[in-house]
């Protein structure tokens, strides 16, 4: 089945610690004043590892991993 | 503060000519009663008869959003959970006094439509807002609920609420967290629409004016009101003129009408510029837009709409850099000071601007101004920054050559002219509670 990992960035939690952004360069960009940037929405299959670790280490929990379910599979 | 509209009953604002407040008496001397039935009374046939005729009408809200109103009420009768109906008459914009105007002299026909959609929604409780630095609305609304109080315990329990009057505290999620017992600030909603609720119920949010206009579909069929408008969609809406001219208010118009039209009703002072429509987070356009239809279809192709029926318009008095700076710098003190770029970014954004406008362009003032729009689209909880964002965007386009001169050092002769903009003093210590 194939799932595509998304992620979601709450920017009322978020207070910029921007520990993201050091472990996963890769997905986040930070802003002048150390907000993160979204690299975009949706995370490569490789990327899906180190996206779980920015979004267990994010102090104020602003991050969220969500995997919608691509629409050819839900024909099953 | 005035009201002008034309003597014909399907509207709005019939029967207030000369600033006469409509008392229940003279309310129902210019409307006529309205029959509903009792709340968890209405059948299917009564509740699917009104999203016919609200379809008919072509009502949209007017509270901004300019959603299909058929649609969104239509949707919340399939909800299961208990309701509550929340009229927001909040009306944080500055340059907007059209639900203000209809609550001071119309209150009964907000109340009317508040209660045709308890009944339709099958809510016993409906809560109007109105933001507590508004006396004469909170005064009108207060009247007329103790006015209709001695009808007896029929139909729903309808009680005044008077949030803090913040820009942002008449967003939904703000109001309703508000009536929740939390601070009037906006939620993070990745998934619009969000159920929002009070307590165990969920909140069903509808705008002032186009609650007043459920009130009058209700009456009159939605072909009747349809048929007031200019291509027969829409009715009439309410619209908020200010800015450079000499006779700023509200004034009732056929949906269809030409921009130029409804601008020349407020009487501008010299040909206008520029046209902020929508409001302080809305859409500049240029004077080629005066011929454009007043409709979301007439005003899209200009990148505009209706929105909650803000005009506000600049002449060859006023400095369009200087009054965006101005407008950016209020919008920043607006913040509901949750997400960094809001926060950070809109006062930055202020800066830039003002710079712009007093011809101190050091250090590529318009790249960091660029950059600066960049980095705040998109990412707030709310629409406030990107509001802002889309402001500033089209404003810079229709104010260009001003722009390049004020670019290139040469200050507009009119950047110290004094403002033409309704900028409350926000400066102070302001409440969230």
């Amino acid at each position: 089945m194939a799932v595509t990992h998304e992620l979601q960035l709450n920017p009322v939690a978020c207070d910029g610690y921007g520990h993201c952004a050091e472990i996963a360069p890769e997905l986040f960009s930070l802003d002048e004043w150390g907000y993160p940037i979204l690299r975009s929405s949706s995370v490569p299959p490789a990327l899906v590892p180190i996206a779980q670790l920015a979004v267990k280490q994010c102090p104020r929990r602003a991050l969220r991993m969500v995997t919608p379910v691509d629409v050819p599979s839900r024909r099953r | 503060m005035s009201a002008v509209t034309p003597a014909r009953s399907i509207r709005l604002l019939a029967g207030t000519q000369s600033g006469r407040r409509l008392d229940l008496a003279g309310h129902l001397a210019t409307h006529g009663p309205l029959d509903l039935p009792e709340p968890g009374r209405a059948d299917g046939s009564w509740v699917e008869d009104l999203l016919r005729q609200i379809d008919l009408a072509g009502l949209t809200g007017r509270g901004g959003g300019g959603f299909p109103t058929a649609i969104k009420l239509g949707g919340a009768t399939q909800v299961r959970a208990r309701q509550t109906v929340v009229v927001d008459l909040m009306e944080g914009e500055p340059a907007a006094q059209k639900d203000s105007v209809l609550a001071a002299y119309a209150p009964h026909l907000i109340v009317d439509g508040a209660e045709v959609l308890a009944v339709a929604l099958g809510a016993a409780e409906v809560k109007i807002a109105v933001a507590s630095d508004n006396p004469a609305a909170v005064r009108s609304i207060e009247e007329a609920l103790a006015e209709r109080a001695p009808r007896g315990r029929r139909g729903p329990q309808v009680t005044l609420v008077t949030p803090p009057g913040r820009y942002v505290a008449g967003e939904e999620s703000a109001l309703v967290a508000w009536l929740d017992g939390e601070e009037a600030r906006p939620s993070y909603r990745p998934h619009k629409p969000a159920t929002l609720t009070i307590g165990r119920r969920q909140a069903y949010v509808e705008n002032a004016e186009t609650t007043a206009a459920i009130a009058l579909i209700a009456r009159h069929g939605g072909t009747s009101v349809a048929a007031q408008a200019r291509g027969g969609r829409g009715g009439t809406a309410l619209v908020s003129i200010s800015g450079g001219v000499s006779q700023p208010g509200v004034q009732e118009v056929e949906v269809g009408t030409p921009l130029g039209e409804i601008v020349a009703l407020a009487a501008p002072v010299g040909a206008p510029t520029g046209i902020l429509l929508g409001g302080y987070g809305g859409t500049f356009v240029g004077p080629e837009a005066l011929t454009a239809p007043w409709s979301a279809d007439g005003l899209r192709p200009l990148g505009g709409a209706p929105g909650a029926g803000v005009i506000v318009v600049l002449g060859p008095e006023s400095c369009g850099v200087a009054e965006m700076a101005r407008i950016v710098g209020w919008m920043a003190r607006e913040s509901a000071g949750q997400c960094g770029p809001c926060v950070f970014g809109l006062p930055a954004l202020a800066e830039d601007l003002a710079l712009v406008a007093a011809g101190r362009n050091k250090g590529h003032i318009d790249v960091r101004l660029h950059g600066h729009l960049d980095a705040i689209a998109g990412r707030g909880a709310c629409a406030h920054p990107d509001g802002v964002v889309r402001m500033v965007r089209t404003g810079l386009s229709v104010f260009r050559k001003d722009v390049a001169a004020h670019l290139e050092g040469r200050r507009c002769a009119c950047a110290t002219a004094p403002s033409v903009l309704a900028l409350p003093d926000n400066s102070g210590v302001l409440t969230w509670r």
